[in-house]
C-alpha cells in the first residue's frame, strides 16, 4: 500500500518536473540540434527518470512502468505539445525501463542496473519519437537521435535517478523500503 | 462550455486519444489539415474561452513550427533540392513532410489541451476505476499522491526563502533548483508515507469489495463526445486516402 | 472468532506483546501486558522511544507482517486487529487528508468497508455534525485549518463506526484553537458512540478532564497505571523530568541578566506586510532592540509569520518603511530585503517553523558548516565554531547523522544551531516551540535567554503563551 502511494508521489513530482522541462527543453536543446541534428535527444533523458527512479525505490514489478506513465499523465493533463499521445510515450518509456529491470529478475538495483534501465528507456523513447513524431526523417538523423537518446537516458535517467534514490534513502524517508534499510545503520 | 465541463473526463480522454491515434498513423498534410479544421470548428461551437486556451496551448503553437523546421532540414530527401549543407537537405519531399508534421502537431496537441482544461482529478479517478475498470489501488493511490504534491506550492516558496536565509541564495541557480527540488521530494515522500498509513487505517487496500460514494455518469453526452473524437480521426483518415496522400508511418 | 459488532465499544487485550521493526536490532516494545475495557478512555504517556506509536499502529492494524516481527498476542475484541476497525488520528493534519472535498474524504473509509452508497452519505452527514465540522460537503479540504482537518479525520473514523479511537499526538502541530477543535470533536464523538479511547500526548492538561485512566509506558513495560489524579501526583515529577507537560510541575522560567544599555537595531514605521500583492497587516510600528525579546502574537492568518519574515529581510515590505539602523547594517544599505544572502548571515538569522525547509546537507556537521563556509571563514575557525555549537546544543552524538533522520526536538535544535553558526545580532524565530515536549522547551528557552544576555535581539512569532511569559520583553499582538 505504501508502495503505491510513494510511487505515486514520485510519479506526480516527476510529472511536474516534466512540465517545466517541456518548456525549458525547447530553447535548451536547440543549440544541440544546431550542432548535430538529432543530438537534442540527449536532453530527452530528463523525461525518463520517473520510471527508473520509481523502479529503484519500490523494486517491484510494474513500478517503473507505473511511475513513468503517471508522470506522463500529469504532464499531459496539465498541457503539453504532445497531447494525449504523451501517454503513449509514457507507456513505452516506462516499459523500456521495466524490461531492463525484469531482465535482471528485479535483483539489480545498483548503479549498473539503473544506468541500463535508463538506457532502455532512452531507446524506447527514441523509437517512439522517431515513429510517431519524426517519421519522415532521414537515416542519419534517426541514428544520431537514437544514440543520443540512449546516452541521455543512461546519464540523465539512469545515473541521476540512482543518485537521487540514494540521497532519499540517506535522508531516511525510505525506511519502509528495502533501499532504505540498505543505507540505514543497524540500530 | 458549462454542459461540456460536466461530461465524464474519461469520455474527453477517449476523444483526445482517438484523434491522436488516428492522426499518428499517417504523415501527410491532408489528414492533419482536415482534422485541424474540424477541431477549430468544434472549439468555436463549444464557445471555448479563448484567453485560457491561448495561454495553455502556447507550447503547442511553439513546438509545431520547430518540429516542422527540423523535418524540413533533416527529413527524407526526395525531389528537387533547394539547399544542401553537410547533413542538411532541404528538398521538395522534406518540405512537404515538414508541412504535414507541423499541422499534425497542432491537430494532435490542441484538442488535448482544450479537452483537459478543467478536468476534476477526483472525477477522472472515479471514471477510470468505475468505467474503465483500472485497478482501484493504483487509481486511488495516484489520486491521493496527486493531491498531496499539488499542495506543495507553499513549501516551494518556503524552501526558496529559507535558502536565502542560509546564505546560499546568491548564485548558482541550477544547483539551487536541484537542491530545492530534492528537499521538497524528501518532504513529499515523508508525507506520502504517512498518508499511506492513514489510508490503510481507513481500510484501503483490503480484500473487501469496495463501493463508490460518487457515481461516474456515462450516458448520451459521453458517447457523443467520444464518438466525435473518433469521427474527426476517421474523417481525417478518409480524406487522406481519398486524396491519395495516405502515407503510413512505418515504411 | 471475533466478537466485533460494528459500532460497539472495543476491548483491548495485550499479553506479553513485543514488536521489532524490520532491519533493527533493538525491540521497539517488549513484554507488554495491558487490558482496556470497552468504553474506557486512556491517556498513554511515556518517553519518546517507549513504543507508544508502535502500540497504536498495531492496534489500528497497520503494522504489516512484512515490516517487522512480533511476539506475544495483541487482540482487539478478541481478534487480531484489522485495518479499518479502529480509527487512527496522527500528528500531521496535512498528511491525513486523502481527497479534495470534505464529503468525499469522510466517505473514503465507508467506501473501503463496502457500505452501500446511500448509507454512506447518511453516515457522512451524521459524522460531520457529530464532530462539529459544518462546512458543507463540497468544501475544499485544503482550505481547512489544522484543527479542522483533524476534526475531519475524526469524522472519517466515526463514519466507519469504529469501536476504538486511537489518537497519536493529535494536537502537537496545532495552535490553541486547533487544540480545542480536537478535544471538542473527540468529546462529542465519544458522547455519540461511547467508543474506547486511547490517546498519546505529552500535554496532559488538555486531556485530563476527558480520560479516566492514565497509563505510563517505559522501557520495561507499564510503569504506572491508574486514575489521572493518582498517577500524576505519584509520578508527576518523574514524568515532568521526561518531558511530559504536567501542570503540577510547571517549567521554571529562565533567569536573565537584563542588559541595561540596549541599542535599537531595526525599526519599522508605518510598515505594511503581505505576500505578493495581498496586504495582511498595515501601519505597524515597532523597534527591535539588542538584548530584548519581541514576541509577535495573534491568531492563525493574522500575519505573524509574514511579519517575522519581513523583519528578517526575506519578504519585501508592501508599504511604509523597514529600516536597519547602523549598529546592525554597518556599511551596507538600510533595507534588509536588498542585502545579499551572505550579508544577512551575520546580521539576521532566521529559524523557520518547519526546520526541514532549511536543511541543505547530508550530515549535521556539514549542515552547521554551511553558514561559516558561505562567509569564507578559515577551516580552523569553522571547525571551532561547529564544535562549540555541537556541544552547546547537545548534538555531538549526532554529528554524522542525516538531518532528516533526527527527531522533532533534535531538528529544532539543529535549525537554531545553524542560525547561530554565523553569530547574527538579530535572531528571528517562527513558532520555535511548536509541538515540543517540556524538556526540549526548557532547553530552548534557556538558550535564548543566554543569547539575550549576550546582547542579541530576538523576534519570535508564537502562539505559545508560556513562551511569551518566560521570555518576552515586549509583545506585539496582530489582529
Amino acid at each position: 500500500m505504501v508502495d503505491i502511494v510513494v510511487a505515486s508521489v514520485i510519479g506526480v513530482a516527476s510529472g511536474l518536473v516534466f512540465v517545466v522541462w517541456n518548456i525549458v527543453s525547447v530553447p535548451a536543446t536547440a543549440p544541440l540540434a544546431a550542432l548535430l541534428p538529432g543530438l537534442q535527444a540527449l536532453g530527452g533523458g530528463l523525461w525518463l527518470f520517473a520510471g527508473v527512479l520509481t523502479g529503484l525505490v519500490v523494486r517491484k514489478p510494474g513500478a517503473a512502468a507505473f511511475g513513468e506513465l503517471l508522470a506522463a499523465a500529469v504532464s499531459a493533463l496539465i498541457g503539453n505539445q504532445w497531447g494525449a499521445l504523451t501517454l503513449l510515450s509514457g507507456l513505452t518509456q516506462g516499459l523500456g525501463a521495466e524490461i531492463v529491470f525484469a531482465a535482471f529478475l528485479y535483483a539489480n538495483f545498483r548503479m549498473s542496473g539503473a544506468i541500463l534501465a535508463g538506457a532502455g528507456a532512452g531507446l524506447a523513447m527514441a523509437i517512439t519519437d522517431l515513429t510517431v513524431w519524426y517519421p519522415g526523417s532521414a537515416v542519419p538523423f534517426a541514428v544520431i537521435y537514437t544514440v543520443s537518446g540512449v546516452i541521455g537516458g543512461a546519464v540523465l535517467a539512469g545515473l541521476l535517478s540512482w543518485l537521487t534514490a540514494r540521497g532519499l534513502a540517506r535522508a531516511g524517508v525510505l525506511s519502509r523500503f528495502a533501499i532504505g534499510r540498505e543505507s540505514a545503520a543497524r540500530v | 462550455m458549462k454542459a461540456f465541463d460536466r461530461v465524464n473526463p474519461v469520455a474527453k480522454l477517449a476523444a483526445a486519444l482517438a484523434v491522436g491515434l488516428c492522426l499518428v498513423l499517417t504523415i501527410d498534410w491532408v489528414s492533419a489539415a482536415v482534422a485541424l479544421t474540424l477541431e477549430l470548428v468544434a472549439f468555436a461551437a463549444l464557445r471555448v474561452p479563448f484567453r485560457i486556451v491561448w495561454t495553455r496551448t502556447a507550447v503547442v503553437w511553439i513546438a509545431a513550427p520547430l518540429t516542422a523546421v527540423t523535418i524540413a532540414l533533416y527529413g527524407q530527401p526526395s525531389g528537387q533540392v533547394y539547399f544542401e549543407f553537410s547533413l542538411v537537405h532541404v528538398t521538395d519531399g522534406s518540405l512537404t513532410l515538414a508541412l504535414a508534421t507541423g499541422l499534425r502537431v497542432l491537430a494532435i496537441g490542441l484538442p488535448a489541451v482544450v479537452l483537459f482544461i478543467g478536468i476534476d482529478p477526483t472525477e477522472l479517478a472515479d471514471g477510470l476505476a468505475q468505467r474503465v475498470r483500472l485497478p482501484e489501488r493504483f487509481v486511488l493511490g495516484a489520486l491521493a499522491g496527486f493531491r498531496l504534491v499539488g499542495l506543495f506550492g507553499d513549501d516551494w516558496r518556503s524552501v526558496a526563502v529559507a535558502r536565502r536565509a542560509r546564505g546560499v541564495a546568491d548564485n548558482g541557480s541550477i544547483g539551487r533548483l536541484f537542491g530545492q527540488g530534492f528537499a521538497l521530494l524528501v518532504l513529499a515522500i515523508r508525507r506520502g508515507s504517512t498518508l499511506a498509513t492513514a489510508m490503510e487505517a481507513r481500510g484501503f487496500g483490503s480484500s473487501t469489495p469496495r463501493t463508490w460514494a460518487r457515481s461516474s455518469p456515462w450516458g448520451g453526452r459521453e458517447w457523443l463526445v467520444a464518438a466525435s473524437g473518433i469521427a474527426v480521426g476517421a474523417a481525417a483518415i478518409a480524406a487522406s486516402v481519398a486524396a491519395g496522400t495516405w502515407n503510413f508511418i512505418v515504411g | 472468532m471475533s466478537n466485533h459488532h460494528p459500532g460497539a465499544p472495543a476491548s483491548v487485550t495485550v499479553a506479553g506483546w513485543g514488536w521489532r521493526h524490520a532491519g533493527r536490532i533493538a525491540w521497539a516494545v517488549r513484554e507488554l501486558d495491558l487490558r482496556i475495557e470497552p468504553g474506557e478512555r486512556v491517556l498513554l504517556l511515556g518517553e519518546s522511544g517507549a513504543g507508544k506509536s508502535t502500540l497504536l499502529s498495531a492496534l489500528a492494524g497497520v503494522l504489516g507482517a512484512d515490516s517487522g516481527e512480533s511476539e506475544g498476542s495483541l487482540l482487539v475484541d478478541g481478534a487480531s486487529p484489522l485495518p479499518g476497525r479502529a480509527g487512527l488520528v496522527l500528528q500531521d493534519p496535512d498528511s491525513q487528508v486523502i481527497l479534495a472535498r470534505v464529503g468525499d474524504d469522510v466517505a473514503f473509509g465507508c467506501e473501503n468497508l463496502g457500505v452501500p452508497r446511500d448509507e454512506i452519505w447518511v453516515r457522512v452527514r451524521e459524522s460531520l455534525s457529530a464532530v462539529g465540522l459544518d462546512v458543507g460537503l463540497d468544501r475544499a479540504t485544503s482550505a481547512l485549518s489544522g484543527g479542522q482537518k483533524q476534526r475531519l479525520v475524526i469524522a472519517g473514523a466515526l463514519a466507519m463506526r469504529t469501536g476504538l479511537l486511537l489518537l497519536d499526538e493529535p494536537t502537537a502541530n496545532l495552535d490553541a484553537t486547533g487544540v480545542t477543535d480536537v478535544t471538542d470533536a473527540v468529546a462529542r464523538a465519544l458522547a455519540a458512540t461511547g467508543a474506547t479511547l486511547v490517546v498519546v500526548e505529552h500535554r496532559v492538561s488538555v486531556w485530563r478532564e476527558l480520560v479516566d485512566r492514565v497509563i505510563v509506558l517505559g522501557a520495561t513495560g507499564v510503569i504506572a497505571d491508574g486514575t489521572p489524579a493518582r498517577v500524576l501526583s505519584g509520578s508527576g515529577a518523574q514524568l515532568a523530568a521526561r518531558g511530559v507537560w504536567v501542570s503540577e510541575h510547571p517549567t521554571t522560567p529562565p533567569r536573565r541578566r537584563m542588559v541595561a544599555a540596549t541599542q535599537p537595531l531595526e525599526q519599522a514605521m508605518g510598515l505594511g506586510i503581505g505576500r505578493g500583492a495581498v496586504p495582511i497587516g498595515r501601519e505597524l510600528e515597532l523597534t527591535v532592540e539588542s538584548g530584548r525579546c519581541l514576541a509577535v502574537t495573534g491568531a492563525n492568518g493574522s500575519g505573524k509569520t509574514t511579519l517575522a519574515l519581513t523583519l528578517a529581510g526575506l519578504l519585501p515590505p508592501i508599504s511604509g518603511r523597514l529600516e536597519a539602523l547602523p549598529p546592525l547594517a554597518g556599511r551596507i544599505g538600510p533595507s534588509p530585503i536588498r542585502w545579499r544572502s551572505r550579508q544577512l548571515l551575520t546580521r539576521i538569522g532566521t529559524v523557520f517553523q518547519n526546520p526541514e525547509h532549511q536543511f541543505l546537507s547530508s550530515s549535521v556537521r556539514a549542515e552547521l558548516e554551511v553558514g561559516p563556509r558561505a562567509l569564507r571563514l578559515t577551516p580552523a575557525e569553522t571547525t571551532a565554531r561547529v564544535d562549540e555549537l555541537l556541544t552547546r546544543l547537545r548534538l555531538d552524538s549526532l554529528a554524522a547523522a542525516n538531518p532528516f533522520t533526527l527527531s522533532g526536538g533534535e531538528k529544532r535544535r539543529l535549525s537554531v544551531a545553524t542560525a547561530l553558526a554565523t553569530r547574527p545580532r538579530v535572531l528571528v524565530l517562527d513558532e520555535p516551540t511548536f509541538g515540543q515536549d517540556s524538556r526540549t522547551w526548557s532547553e530552548l528557552v534557556g538558550l535564548l535567554a543566554e543569547l539575550l544576555d549576550d546582547g542579541s535581539a530576538i523576534v519570535a512569532a508564537t502562539h505559545d503563551q508560556d513562551f511569551v511569559h518566560a521570555l518576552a520583553d515586549e509583545t506585539l499582538a496582530l489582529s
